[in-house]
């Protein structure tokens, strides 16, 4: 039984600041953070150059990926949803997977400690 | 007839202007740079560059002989040989008016440079490199040099007539809206017929990689054109002023055209439309620029600029990818500032001709008609069988898959960007 969990987030990238504040105040100091472009049920955006439209089929998003022990999981999924949310289409997704194995690479400590 | 004598105002002028038109090639490159695809903006720059190089070595060599030798006959071209390598130009009393001869070589040398660049836009991110430089060198060679003796070559007063629609057709195009604009608007399109669609063309949008390039590049172009325009009078007075002044307010007047036009039908006026607004504007008042006053230029502009912003759709009906619309902005500037000469042409102006709103009837409007029309049939069929000959011996088209990877990567083994990640920056 894993002990530790991969929670990923797809966020709007204005709400990345946000995020990261409230992963701080529940004591979540490390993160991932890269540039992504997707749909969901919004479906990208039209530009028009010189009369011709453009679909811009995939958004820009940020990806928020942490490791945390199992049993803080839950409230920081939390954290990110409230702090992701703006109530409109395009907020996002969260999701959260368990971890076999962390090692730190400096020190070679393994599982939680780790982290 | 009095001694010819120098004027250094002239001249200073005169050297001036031939900086500020050669640098209009480098921002048609930014301008064309910034609309292709990130894969495509080096190729697409080194197009407009590399005239730069061909196109001087070949004025030099007969180039300028041509436009400009003694009339071969009826007004149609230039002696080839007469100034071949431009030896007696260059002597201390060789004079073109009130400048030195050499001034007036170099001046027009960078019209002849920018010409055959503006065609390159309409070909965007599939023609063969050494296929565009065997254009450049006959394109300049059978249609930009004859056509430029038409329209610029002057009669001299003594035995040499000059070219046909400046002294006997009398049509007023002042810095070259037949000559350059129509002349490559339509080069443009028989060129883009022949090399044939981008691949996706239709059915993906081509976003422009770089709008901010696009801009500066506008910006550049707007700068260069007052040497274009007001260096046309090759000299320092009242005309230049006139064309300058005018230059400015028809390129205001067409850019809020273009964006009206954009306002009411996509809702939005874009940067791109206020960058192609701005060329449509100085397209159009490059032929006029003498004839009308600055009501007339404002109103030639802002018509200029709505009716380019309505053409550039074209190439979707019809099918043609003209891909950054050379005929759309050239062309169809370059016929509605020719013709619009006949409409707002007033005798107030420095040309001296009243047009049609002016009480001048249809006789000018008739010239004009006729010096657009004629330059682009010509234009046409010489550029359409430059590019099949071209395509047929050379190549003019790269493959399927170097069209794919990117024409920068297959014809210049460059890429014109490392912005981090695995192919560069830190790694």
């Amino acid at each position: 039984m894993a002990t530790m969990n991969l929670i990923t987030a797809i966020i709007k990238p204005q709400k990345l600041d946000d995020v990261k504040d409230a992963l701080s105040a529940k004591g979540i100091h490390g993160m991932t953070v890269s540039e992504a472009s997707g749909f969901g049920r919004q479906g990208g955006h039209t530009e028009v150059y010189r009369g011709a439209e453009v679909t811009v089929r995939f958004v820009p998003k940020v990806r928020v990926e942490i490791l945390v022990a199992a049993t803080d999981a839950a409230g920081a999924i939390d954290a990110i949803v409230k702090a992701a949310g703006t109530g409109s289409i395009g907020d996002g997704k969260v999701w959260s997977i368990p971890v076999e194995e962390v090692v730190r690479v400096r020190t070679g400590e393994r599982g939680i400690p780790a982290l | 007839m009095s001694e010819v004598v120098l004027n250094t105002g002239d001249t200073a002028w005169m050297l001036m202007s031939c900086a500020l038109v050669l640098l209009m090639t480098p921002g048609l490159a930014l301008f064309y740079g910034g609309m292709v695809r990130a894969k495509g903006v080096l190729n697409m720059m080194m197009m407009s560059f590399i005239s730069m190089g061909i196109v001087s070595i070949l004025w030099v060599l007969y180039g300028y002989s041509m436009a400009f030798g003694k009339d071969l006959g009826s007004g149609l071209l230039g002696d080839p040989l007469e100034m071949f390598g431009l030896s007696a130009q260059i002597a201390p009393d060789s004079f073109f008016g009130t400048i030195p001869t050499s001034v007036f070589v170099a001046f027009q040398a960078m019209f002849a440079v920018l010409t055959v660049a503006l065609v390159s836009g309409a070909i965007a991110d599939r023609a063969k490199f050494g296929g565009w430089i065997l254009f450049v060198i006959i394109w300049s060679t059978l249609v930009y040099f004859p056509v430029a003796h038409w329209v610029f070559d002057f009669d001299s007063g003594e035995s040499d007539p000059g070219g046909w629609i400046a002294n006997q057709l009398k049509a007023i195009d002042f810095a070259g809206g037949t000559a350059v604009h129509i002349n490559a608007g339509i080069a443009a399109l028989a060129a883009a017929l022949v090399l044939g669609k981008r691949s996706g063309f239709g059915r993906e949008g081509f976003k422009p990689h770089n709008l901010t390039l696009v801009m500066i590049g506008a910006g550049l172009l707007w700068f260069g054109w007052f040497g274009f325009n007001a260096g046309s009078a090759v000299a320092s007075n009242a005309t230049a002023g006139v064309t300058f002044l005018n230059t400015f307010v028809a390129t205001g007047a067409a850019m809020l055209g273009w964006l009206f036009v954009e306002r009411v039908r996509d809702g939005r006026p874009t940067s791109l439309g206020a960058a192609s607004g701005v060329v449509a504007g100085l397209v159009a008042i490059t032929p006029s620029c003498s004839s009308v006053n600055p009501l007339g230029a404002v109103a030639l502009g802002a018509i200029a600029g709505a009716l380019c912003a309505l053409a550039v759709g074209l190439k979707y009906k019809f099918g043609y990818d003209d891909s950054l619309d050379v005929v759309g902005v050239h062309l169809v500037g370059g016929l509605a500032g020719s013709i619009l000469v006949g409409v707002f042409a007033t005798s107030d102006a420095p040309a001296g001709v009243n047009g049609l709103l002016f009480g001048g009837g249809f006789d000018q409007l008739n010239r004009q008609v006729i010096a657009s029309f004629a330059v682009l049939a010509y234009s046409f069929i010489v550029t359409y069988l430059i590019a099949k000959i071209v395509d047929k011996t050379v190549g003019f088209r790269v493959s399927p898959e170097a069209e794919a990877k990117g024409i920068d990567l297959s014809e210049h083994a460059e890429s014109a960007y490392e912005l981090g990640g695995t192919r560069g920056g830190a790694f």
